[in-house]
């Protein structure tokens, strides 16, 4: 080891690193760029956004103090709190659904069939596509003239309303419906994984025992799951706040503002309505929802691991 | 994440062919994969139709007349306001956009996973862990910010100022990608390398390089598909004459000008989706591969 020139087995465990500057000097001006993403864009601007949140500023940003007059008057705006209970609703049935299609096709496809393969890709493939596909192709389904509407009303049930994309009152649900579409099969390819990462033995054990498959299933399995589940809970959590393209390309926001999202509302008030201060300050409160869902999840995910 | 190796199913074996359990099985499922299916193919039978007959019908009845027409029109003719050139400036838009960002953010993200891995520095553990912390944060926060940045480099509005961004962006999920690859390779290897008098960048290209050609495959996978579902970014930091294929099909379809054509509207949402859905179906396992990585990014 000792022909090793100095600091080459820094990556050993347990060896004593000597503080300085210029050891692997190629390693740090190739992370220069990862330094710069981490410190300037990330950390940088999600501080600069916070403190410009304070401020009055409309076309450009300033850093006239306003205390927290942004943030009064956020939560006075009516499209702010349609957006937030937007969001709220959208969130949660598609978490519920999500979670529980996903599971329960990765629960029929692992019950050894045939063409498994087939529907797995049939399940996944809507995943690869954009949301302004995915926005696109449903407005043109729930299009009231011709699509689903239409086609039922041609089977006889002349009465039969569903519009979902012009009615305010469930304008949302015609948003769930491509967002599970688009999202549920990823879902489902962890849940399968996790499926299988459950030793046999346990059905068997359930089997000698007398246990229903459902029974096997809701007492067994899903509680030997938890931490697919939460990983799911994650990625649906952390999507569901990004909604923004979908809204764009099915409703842009209509019928009126019925279908408003945070995301969009940050944007609007950035680029087009020139005011700033609104757009960080909503921007800010996005974040804090996102530290909301990120630090009981990090504390079940890494202070558990440390009790167990 | 949980490692997607789909080995042998594992669930309980059904006894009889047409068990009633059976018929429930395989008829729930083929009743949900016409949910997943039907958008399909109500994009592929409108976009085939010619307007009377959409007028006439609905969304879902097979074409009398096969046309061809609406395909053509969308890539050449459709209209954003009074531009009428069609989805093929977006596609090639879209495709100069592409390349260098996935070249870019690849290349970075290699090098960085590669450092992180076998050249530790002190705090590289931190940057790291600041990095894939970023990924959690709403675009939204760094949106403003990064227009600025790009503003001081005067590469707003220009393609290349959305190659960076979406290099930066990429960058937590990939960097944790090849992060992960190269640490599971032995270290013996690093340090016979070492020995032997290679450096930072011979061990790179000589070694870890040819090693990890199929964690490329999967981060090119990744990276073409994610770049070219955007739309945020492409809104946001490109000029009318620059937009993505994604933006300018919203544009298309959504303008208020004009009669709606329906047939040319869902040949031009095909043709935007084509890219990505040939890649998923010509990759497979190496797609739900990637997605299982990049995961993270939601």
């Amino acid at each position: 080891m000792a022909v090793v020139e100095d600091g080459t087995l820094n990556s050993a465990k347990g060896a004593k690193r000597p503080i300085r500057l210029f050891r692997n000097p190629m390693a740090k001006i190739a992370s220069i760029p990862m330094i710069l993403t981490a410190m300037v864009v990330f950390v940088g601007g999600t501080v600069w956004t916070i403190v410009h949140s304070f401020t009055g500023s409309r076309l450009l940003p300033k850093l006239n103090w306003v205390g927290f007059d942004q943030y009064e008057r956020l939560w006075d705006t009516p499209r702010w709190l349609i957006s937030i209970s937007n969001l709220a609703l959208y969130g949660i049935c598609s978490l519920i659904l999500t979670l529980t299609i996903g599971f329960i096709l990765a629960a029929l496809l692992d019950r050894k069939i045939r063409f498994e393969s087939a529907f797995r890709t049939i399940f996944l493939y809507p995943f690869a596509l954009s949301f302004v596909v995915t926005g696109l192709a449903w407005q043109w389904i729930l299009n009231p003239d011709f699509g689903l509407q239409s086609l039922v009303q041609g089977w006889g049930w002349e009465s039969f309303q569903f519009d979902p994309l012009n009615n305010p009152d469930i304008v949302m649900f015609g948003l769930l419906i491509a967002g599970i579409w688009q999202g549920s099969g990823l879902i489902m390819c962890i849940m399968l994984a996790g499926l299988r990462g459950i030793d046999e033995d346990i059905w068997k054990a359930a089997r000698v025992d007398g246990i229903g498959t459902v029974k096997t299933y809701v007492r067994i399995i899903i509680p030997m799951m938890r931490p697919v589940f939460i990983t799911s809970l994650v990625l649906i959590a952390s999507g569901i706040i990004k909604l923004y393209d979908l809204v764009v390309a099915q409703t842009n926001g209509g019928p009126g503002i019925s279908s408003e999202v945070p995301a969009k509302y940050v944007i609007n008030y950035m680029f087009q309505a020139q005011n700033l201060g609104q757009g960080f300050a909503a921007s800010t409160m996005m974040l804090c929802s996102v530290i909301i869902i990120l630090i009981p999840w990090a504390y079940l995910e890494f202070g558990g691991r440390k009790n167990a | 994440m949980p490692d997607i190796a789909l080995t042998g199913p594992r669930g309980p074996k059904p006894k009889k062919r047409f068990s009633r359990a059976n018929i429930f099985l395989y008829g729930t499922l083929i009743m949900v994969s016409m949910y997943y299916l039907l958008p399909l193919y109500v994009m592929i039978v409108t976009s085939l139709k010619g307007m009377p007959e959409i007028r006439l019908g609905n969304v879902f009845g097979p074409p009398l007349e096969v046309t061809f027409e609406p395909w053509v029109k969308a890539w050449s003719e459709a209209c954003t306001g009074l531009d009428c050139t069609g989805l093929s400036k977006g596609f090639w838009n879209s495709v100069q956009i592409l390349i260098p960002s996935v070249t870019l953010s690849i290349a970075i993200a290699s090098l960085n996973g590669y450092a992180l891995s076998h050249w530790k520095f002190k705090g590289s553990e931190v940057f790291f862990t600041i990095l894939i912390l970023g990924a959690f944060i709403p675009y939204q926060t760094m949106l403003y910010p990064i227009v600025i940045m790009l503003r001081e480099i005067g590469l707003m509005g220009d393609l290349w100022g959305l190659v960076l961004v979406h290099t930066v962006f990429g960058m937590p999920i990939l960097t944790l990608l090849f992060r992960n690859y190269f640490a599971s390779i032995p270290e013996e290897l690093f340090k016979a390398a070492r020995v032997d008098g290679a450096g930072f960048w011979r061990i790179y290209f000589q070694i870890m390089l040819p090693m990890a050609l199929p964690i490329f495959v999967v981060a090119i996978i990744l990276q073409v598909t994610g770049i070219w579902n955007d739309f945020l970014f492409g809104v946001i930091y490109t000029k009318p004459a620059t937009y993505p294929m994604t933006v300018q099909l919203n544009n298309i379809v959504n303008s208020v000008q004009g009669i709606k054509e329906y047939n040319v509207n869902m040949a031009a949402t095909l043709l935007t989706g084509l890219v990505p859905l040939v890649i998923y179906f010509a990759s497979g396992k190496l797609f739900v591969r990637g997605i299982a990585a990049g995961a993270v990014k939601g």
